[in-house]
């Protein structure tokens, strides 16, 4: 039962082979006991998962039902849940609950998902490896001394070891797609502004975007259907009709034409890694596709660009945790100064303090126009790059990571080579542009993450192209060795 | 550009943190890498370049003003670490 995709476990409630609550309890069982191996759950939500399993079994039995009711999902712990507690992996929200919950989870909590309860992530998402959280790092399920990637890893970990059919998560450098590759899982990150940002804890606004990982295109394909679309609670919410992604999943691949950045092959990329996806490109050849060479000449430059905005944004949407509205307040402070300064420093992690600090230097007097508007003028010629090379071709194929999974341990004391890391997945969201990340086999035993790359609002060519890949390959289905 | 520890210390305080004194020479190292990373940006010419603040160029979108909430304040500050009568408590400001 659990290894079956949404699609079909969807078939298996319509033809009662089992129900919701029989398949959500056997993802509660998978989570009790595997979970304390990988650590991916923050808070597991048995009893209201159960309720919610009932709910949709009688909706399912009225024919009152979506694709989606009674299928089970996780949140990533950025989510807003009401009366479930949010963390953002940071002491600061420990223990904070809530008032309301974001769109995307009311969207599939409409549609009858059922959520077993929230994962693990980088603190407030900012981290490639899951090892800033406060709750402690997440393991890979491929193998327990690598990270999950960060900062999905608990949601990507969680599919990958198949306690849970799917999961949501929030991708502002790579944060989907990085994790996803290194656990062997899919995940697209939308077009900015595709899914609506209201209630998930901000971290970097103009580059903040919500979508959903699981195991196969077609599983995200269902999923995006439901989370995306024009919310007015999100003032940046693009107005703009959905088509039908599970549609156009069918569509053939002649005559399409994939662009390989030059850059995107070069000596960051491991060559172990460069023979598989020349491998994957073979395959998708075969399918009818032609591929040529394309250049992104600024794609290092990315990397400055994004730890700049982003920081910057970081240190202005985090100034709101001041220890008085919500969230971990000092004990016995002094004064009002007092009460921030003690507040915010036992709540943050390092992490998190360095990028405040430096989005704050950026942003000070004297330093603006160096940091922040040098930052965003790149920015455009950036943008400018993937837009020229977009009119060459329909798709950018490359990397997603420059290597496979990384050890536990050895990032991150060095916050600059943690950042490299980042290098195939910040033009991206500097671009606002829609990525998916598929696997596309392994180097010792540590999965490869291949990466499509789309003009704005072209999810539905991704989720088409990788669909077709999984039609004619395996390395979608293949199980982590790390556990069981 | 080197952090010193006073510029770290400076920019701290602009933050409203308070780090660990014996914790302030790592994040002036941590932060001087990270800003010679950064300088790499001075290498391309941008003069002239508008800058950009949303990947699509949109503004702001605007609705028409009138009352769409009522907030509950009794739901809304149950989070909070400390209130009373529905306002929150910080500690004396005005003497």
């Amino acid at each position: 039962m659990i290894e079956l995709s949404l699609a079909q476990m969807a078939q298996g409630l319509r033809q009662k082979t089992f129900s919701s609550r029989e398949l959500t309890q056997a993802f509660l069982d998978r989570i009790s006991q595997l979970n304390p191996r990988i650590n991916a759950f923050i808070t597991v939500t048995a009893e209201t998962a159960l309720q919610q399993a009932e709910q949709a079994d009688a909706r399912l039995a009225q024919s009152d039902a979506s694709p989606l009711t009674g299928l089970p999902l996780a949140h990533k712990d950025i989510f807003c849940t009401q009366g479930v507690r949010t963390t953002c992996g940071s002491r600061m929200l420990e223990n904070f609950t809530a008032p309301y919950s974001a769109t995307v989870v009311s969207r599939l909590e409409e549609a009858g998902m059922v959520s077993l309860g929230k994962t693990n992530l980088d603190e407030f998402a900012m981290g490639s490896s899951n090892e800033s959280s406060w709750f402690g790092p997440t393991l890979n399920p491929w193998d327990l001394n690598a990270v999950p990637g960060g900062s999905s890893g608990g949601s990507a970990a969680a599919v990958a070891a198949r306690l849970v059919p799917a999961a949501t998560g929030t991708d502002t450098g790579g944060s989907i797609r990085q994790p996803a590759a290194f656990c062997g899982i899919t995940g697209i990150k939308p077009t900015y502004g595709r899914v609506s940002r209201w209630g998930m804890i901000a971290y970097a606004s103009s580059l903040d975007q919500g979508g959903p990982m699981a195991r196969s295109a077609e599983d995200c394909a269902l999923l995006l259907q439901a989370m995306a679309g024009f919310d007015p609670k999100d003032s940046t919410s693009i107005q703009r009709n959905l088509p039908q992604y599970a549609d156009a999943l069918h569509e053939p691949l002649q005559g399409l034409t994939l662009g390989l950045p030059k850059e995107y092959f070069g000596e960051d990329l491991s060559p172990a890694m460069a023979k598989v996806l020349e491998q994957a490109i073979q395959t998708l050849e075969k399918l009818g596709v032609r591929c040529k060479e394309v250049s992104l000449p600024l794609t290092r430059l990315a990397i400055p660009a994004y730890y700049v905005i982003a920081p910057a944004e970081a240190s202005t949407n985090l100034s709101r945790y001041d220890g008085v509205r919500f969230g971990h307040r000092c004990d016995q402070p002094q004064d009002l100064e007092d009460l921030y300064k003690r507040s915010r420093s036992e709540g943050f992690g390092e992490e998190v303090k360095r990028r405040i600090l430096v989005g704050t230097y950026a942003l000070s007097e004297g330093f603006y126009d160096a940091y922040y508007r040098k930052a965003q003028q790149l920015r455009r010629l950036i943008t400018q790059d993937f837009q020229s090379s977009l009119k060459e071709v329909d798709l950018l194929l490359a990397p997603t990571t420059p290597t496979p999974a990384f050890d536990l341990g050895s990032k991150i004391n060095d916050p600059v080579q943690m950042y490299l890391e980042d290098i195939y997945t910040l033009g991206v969201n500097l671009a606002g542009l829609p990525a998916l990340s598929m696997p596309a086999g392994q180097v010792a035993g540590r999965p490869v993450g291949l990466q499509l790359i789309g003009n704005h609002f072209e999810e539905a060519r991704l989720l088409n192209v990788a669909h077709q890949f999984q039609q004619v390959t395996d390395h979608h289905l293949q199980k982590p060795s790390g556990i069981e | 550009m080197t952090l010193t520890t006073q510029d770290v210390e400076k920019v701290a305080h602009l933050a409203r943190l308070q780090l660990d004194p014996q914790a302030t020479d790592a994040y002036s190292q941590a932060l001087t890498s990270i800003l010679a990373l950064v300088d790499q940006m001075q290498s391309i010419d941008t003069d002239g370049v508008l800058p950009m603040s949303h990947p699509m160029d949109a503004t702001q979108r605007l609705r028409i003003d009138e009352v769409t909430e009522q907030p509950d304040r009794d739901h809304l500050q149950k989070i909070a670490p400390a209130t009373e009568q529905g306002l929150y408590l910080v500690p004396r400001v005005v003497e």
